[in-house]
């Protein structure tokens, strides 16, 4: 079972209906013993980092997910909002600390002549194809203000690139997560989402 | 490279989806679900859905219809329509709507975009502008294109984006209906004086329309209604034509 973590962000039904039709089971849940009795977890959101962060706490998630993910190595998957925040670092709107997981830090896209939020469909560069091997080039839809930069650029799954080369997606042992809606991005978006809960 | 977004629109009444010629004379277009499945198969890249009629009584049913929309495509989808708080925007992204537009309520109460983008990020707040050319210049309207106001559409856009709004959708009313194009000049002006996405809408008759609002109007997406709902332009022959014109488009 894929445990969607609810914490008040994001858009949960989506994801959902994403992994209904796949037909992978399972549940949007804030219940402790139900995540941790699950296979997957899945942390989708949208807001700002430090929203995140604190509603994360206030459910006291962030111990708990910490423990599933980097203690029991359960399979993580991460999408926009909830792949920045296992980062080290957030500074949305302020610098505070996020879970921690990869070694970096989300800033804002800075630049004079690129749109800001970085909205809508823009193809990937896979660096890493265990779950992308058939998705390098595809379309896949962005809608974020913010990026990741990890310390290590090894844990790069894929590149965007908006004029600039931005983070799209990371893999790390146990650990995935994207920039990108692969609920919101038809055909390629389903392909990932199969790749990766069926390489389980 | 980020492609340039073609995106229906769908402008709810009653729950059916209608359209006017320059903002009156509505006529039924049918079931926006129906019409929702079909652009997501032709290729569309978001949708948007206006509900004209949004009044408190009828928020409820926009919520219902917002949730069975999301339960049936798989595309990012803008809703509007008589938002006028922070509580209202929570209920349709709790319905599974990823971005709301706001339009007289904002220009009423600008506070409102500020909050919406603490809230839930600028990435999900849209200000529609509804614009006329008249005495020179273009300014802004409210309610639905029934009152002037003394504003002018560029300095209400640079105020809303200052304020936190994510996306400008500019709506002229000059070219709304008339298939004649898109008011490719303020598009423009606007496109270069905010940092943000510019929708372009209002006037869509033609494919060459489309490749003039992102070539001359500087357009990061363009929006349309009559000429996808009654069947005059598929989106998936727009958006290849487009492609062969060397615009970055998403087939």
């Amino acid at each position: 079972m894929i445990a969607i973590i609810d914490y008040g962000l994001g858009n949960l039904a989506s994801v959902q209906k994403a992994l209904n039709f796949l037909k992978l089971e399972n549940k949007i849940t804030s219940d402790h013993d139900e995540i941790k009795s699950s296979d997957f977890i899945l942390l989708p959101g949208v807001g700002s980092f430090a929203h995140g962060m604190q509603n994360l706490r206030e459910k006291r998630l962030d111990h708990l997910l910490s423990d599933e993910v980097l203690g029991k190595k359960k399979r993580f998957l991460g999408i926009c909002l909830g792949m920045q925040l296992i980062a080290e670092t957030g500074t949305e709107p302020y610098e505070n600390p996020g879970l921690g997981w990869i070694k970096g830090k989300i800033i804002k896209i800075e630049s004079s002549n690129l749109r800001i939020p970085h909205m809508g469909w823009n193809s990937i560069e896979v660096r890493q194809e265990d779950y992308l091997a058939d998705l390098n080039h595809k379309d896949f839809y962005f809608i974020h203000s913010y990026h990741f930069v990890p310390e290590d650029e090894k844990v790069v799954a894929a590149y965007v690139d908006y004029g600039t080369k931005l983070v799209a997606a990371i893999q790390h042992e146990n650990i995935f997560a994207a920039q990108f809606h692969p609920e919101k991005s038809q055909g390629a978006g389903l392909t990932l989402l199969k790749n990766y809960f069926e390489k389980c | 490279m980020l492609t340039k977004r073609i995106i229906p629109c769908l402008d709810i009444k009653d729950g059916r989806t209608v359209k006017g010629v320059n903002f009156e004379n509505i006529r039924d277009a049918g079931d926006p679900v129906e019409l929702a499945i079909r652009y997501c198969k032709e290729g569309a890249d978001e949708l948007v859905f206006l509900d004209i009629t949004a009044t408190n009584e009828k928020r409820k049913t926009l919520s219902e219809l917002v949730s069975r929309i999301a339960q049936n495509i798989n595309i990012p989808f803008t809703v509007g329509g008589g938002i006028s708080s922070v509580e209202d925007v929570s209920v349709l992204l709790n319905s599974g709507a990823d971005k709301v537009s706001v339009n007289t309520s904002a220009f009423k109460n600008p506070q409102l975009i500020a909050d919406m983008a603490a809230q839930f990020g600028s990435q999900c707040v849209v200000l529609a502008i509804d614009t006329k050319f008249e005495d020179g210049d273009w300014y802004v309207y409210l309610n639905g294109g029934k009152v002037k106001t003394e504003t002018k559409a560029l300095d209400w856009a640079k105020e809303g984006v200052r304020l936190g709004a994510g996306e400008i959708l500019l709506t002229s009313m000059n070219n709304d209906g008339t298939k004649a194009g898109f008011a490719n000049d303020i598009t423009k002006l606007i496109s270069e004086n905010v940092s943000v996405p510019v929708i372009a809408s209002g006037g869509a008759g033609t494919m060459e329309h489309f490749k003039d609002a992102f070539m001359k109007g500087k357009a990061d997406a363009a929006l349309a209604a009559s000429v996808f709902h009654f069947g005059e332009i598929n989106i998936n022959h727009l958006k290849q034509v487009l492609r062969n014109s060397n615009i970055e488009i998403r087939l």
